[in-house]
């Protein structure tokens, strides 16, 4: 009876309830979101990094997973190849365009004979020091196709082809003409390493990092460098995420406790009515929190699901280089976080209610 | 208190404050009810009738006195009891009749069982009792869906489902019009007398007042004709 009572209240305000639906919504949805991008993005770099085909990563220690250190001579690249157990080694620059997304350079025929080709949808490799490869994931976003033109480092390069995403980057450019235009000649961000087989790939890692000189190098297997794309390692998205699910926390609080308020001040007769007819002060409170909790769940409902729309949304609109995933793991945490930014919104309302007293409540107009 | 008492008031005081003023609301009430009676207390405004109902009613502590309900002191109860003297051993009409605007006549009832720990209980007699208020076919209806007769019908079945002791009945018809003000005492008396239900209504209308077996008056916070 008592949830029919509270069923009942959110009826009877359907607008209030629907915004203070909508406001938790948005909370979810902002947390959700948030979580996405990051595992998305994530995600993205794992799969590239994959994509590469090397066994061994090699980079300057001052550097991680996700910064771009410029520092490496191309001669290591040479004299890693010497090494025992390598078949081939190669380079790559790498070069911010923006907040998100790099460009990357490539000595394109030397980094297929350790990758494989890439597989071109559309057009061919470039052949020119100012043509560009994309992958489709970035072309379908800036609705490009082979022979358009396209802005980067503030110059324009034409597109001489699209390839399936996954591998490696996703705008893709001569590494000379990088170096150039970077002013980073004979200058690699990262080294790929091929070996005979996997299997031996600790075993190098060991041996290349007991080599004089190499201690200013990380040197990785691909495991390590997968491993080092989480949260904690791309520089303040941890706090970010502690700051938008503060904010989530405030947001639910200021709505509910606002929405609770107005209710409790609109039912002061009621629950008069209901403690005259000798319901507690905890059925007074209870009546507030289920309403609340409903509120909530409705909410996290409503979150989890735009969440579907803004991946679309950013998948359609966004520039290249987000990805949001769906993350249902995180769904059951920012339904907690709402309902608990609910709940201490409720609670002064509540306790207002239940303190009410019963026949100042009766004679209220 | 004699042993057909169900209500016994001696002495009861309230005073309560109002800014930095002392207000005797009550200055000394007498009052002996019989089980089953009906009895209606008349009065002007500020007589202490709505003061008397309160206190009865256990939404307010008396300031002191003695206050004996069904055998239970009311002087001596907490507020937990309070609140437990109103889901069994009392049951209120109000003048406003009161009723929860979002839930329809049925469940108006239903919450006063489930608060009283009653729900579920089927009652056959009780289905009586609504025919007999003649609401029986308007269950269904919210309040607002309902005239200010058939409103305050509902309000005296909720007060009465659960039973109580004694029925506190506040101008419960200061808000109908002749027609249903007639209806609703006649029914208020039908339930005294089918089902020796007790009921105190408090009224400053002479009229209504008749309709009980007794009349008492207050003025100025006391009973100017007590009946014992």
């Amino acid at each position: 009876m008592i949830n029919k009572l509270v069923l009942e209240n959110l009826r009877h305000r359907p607008i209030r309830t629907l915004l203070s639906t909508v406001a938790i919504g948005v909370q979810v949805c902002m947390i959700l979101t948030l979580v996405g991008l990051s595992r998305g993005f994530l995600q993205d770099q794992q799969r590239r990094a994959r994509g590469i085909g090397a066994d061994i990563f090699i980079q300057d220690s001052g550097a991680s997973a996700l910064s771009l250190s410029v520092g490496f001579p191309e001669k290591v690249i040479r004299f890693i190849e010497k090494q025992p157990h390598v078949t081939m080694a190669t380079g790559a620059l790498m070069q911010s365009t923006g907040a998100l997304s790099m460009v990357t350079g490539l000595d394109l025929p030397e980094f297929q004979k350790m990758s494989g080709s890439f597989r071109f949808l559309h057009g061919r490799a470039y052949e020119q020091p100012d043509e560009v490869i994309v992958d489709d994931y970035y072309a379908r976003q800036h609705n490009l196709h082979v022979g358009d033109r396209l802005m980067i480092l503030n110059r324009p390069w034409r597109v001489s082809g699209i390839f399936e995403q996954g591998k490696m980057a996703r705008v893709i450019i001569p590494l000379r003409t990088l170096q150039d235009l970077t002013q980073n000649n004979g200058k690699v961000t990262w080294i790929y390493v091929k070996l005979d087989s996997p299997d031996n790939t600790q075993k190098v890692i060991d041996y290349l990092k007991a080599l004089p000189g190499m201690d200013r190098f990380r040197v990785l297997s691909v495991q390590d460098l997968v491993s080092q794309f989480s949260v904690q390692n791309i520089p303040m998205l941890e706090g970010f995420i502690g700051v938008v699910i503060g904010l989530g926390v405030v947001v639910g609080f200021l709505v509910v406790f606002l929405s609770m308020y107005t209710a409790v001040l609109e039912r002061t007769r009621e629950i008069g009515v209901l403690k005259a007819l000798g319901a507690s002060p905890g059925f007074v409170l209870s009546v507030v929190l289920r309403e609340t909790s409903i509120l909530a769940v409705l909410g996290a409902v409503t979150g989890i699901l735009v969440t579907y729309g803004t991946k679309w949304l950013i998948t359609t609109f966004a520039p290249g280089g987000l990805i949001q995933e769906i993350v249902p793991d995180w769904w059951a945490i920012a339904a907690g976080i709402a309902l608990v930014g609910a709940l201490l919104g409720a609670a002064w309302p509540g306790l207002k209610a239940a303190r009410q007293d019963a026949i100042e409540a009766l004679s209220y107009e | 208190m004699s042993e057909t008492s169900i209500l016994s008031v001696r002495d009861l005081r309230k005073v309560y404050r109002v800014g930095d003023v002392d207000v005797h609301a009550l200055r000394g009430v007498d009052l002996e009810v019989a089980r089953g009676e009906f009895l209606s207390v008349i009065g002007p405004s500020g007589s202490g009738k709505s003061t008397l109902f309160h206190i009865l009613g256990g939404l307010t502590p008396p300031t002191s006195g003695s206050v004996s309900m069904d055998g239970r002191d009311l002087l001596a109860m907490s507020d937990r009891q309070r609140t437990d003297l109103r889901k069994r051993t009392v049951g209120f009409v109000f003048q406003k009749y009161n009723l929860l605007p979002t839930l329809s006549a049925r469940d108006n009832i239903r919450i006063a069982q489930y608060i009283a720990r009653h729900e579920g209980t089927d009652d056959p007699h009780f289905a009586d009792v609504l025919k007999l208020l003649g609401i029986d076919k308007r269950l269904d209806h919210k309040p607002r869906a309902m005239s200010g007769g058939e409103q305050q019908r509902v309000a005296i079945a909720r007060a009465i489902v659960n039973h109580p002791a004694i029925l506190l009945a506040d101008e419960p018809t200061g808000n109908l019009d002749t027609e249903n003000s007639n209806a609703v005492l006649n029914l208020l008396r039908d339930l005294n007398k089918r089902l020796g239900q007790t009921i105190l209504m408090i009224t400053h209308n002479p009229e209504a007042a008749a309709f009980g077996h007794r009349v008492v008056t207050m003025r100025d916070g006391r009973m100017v004709h007590p009946a014992a």
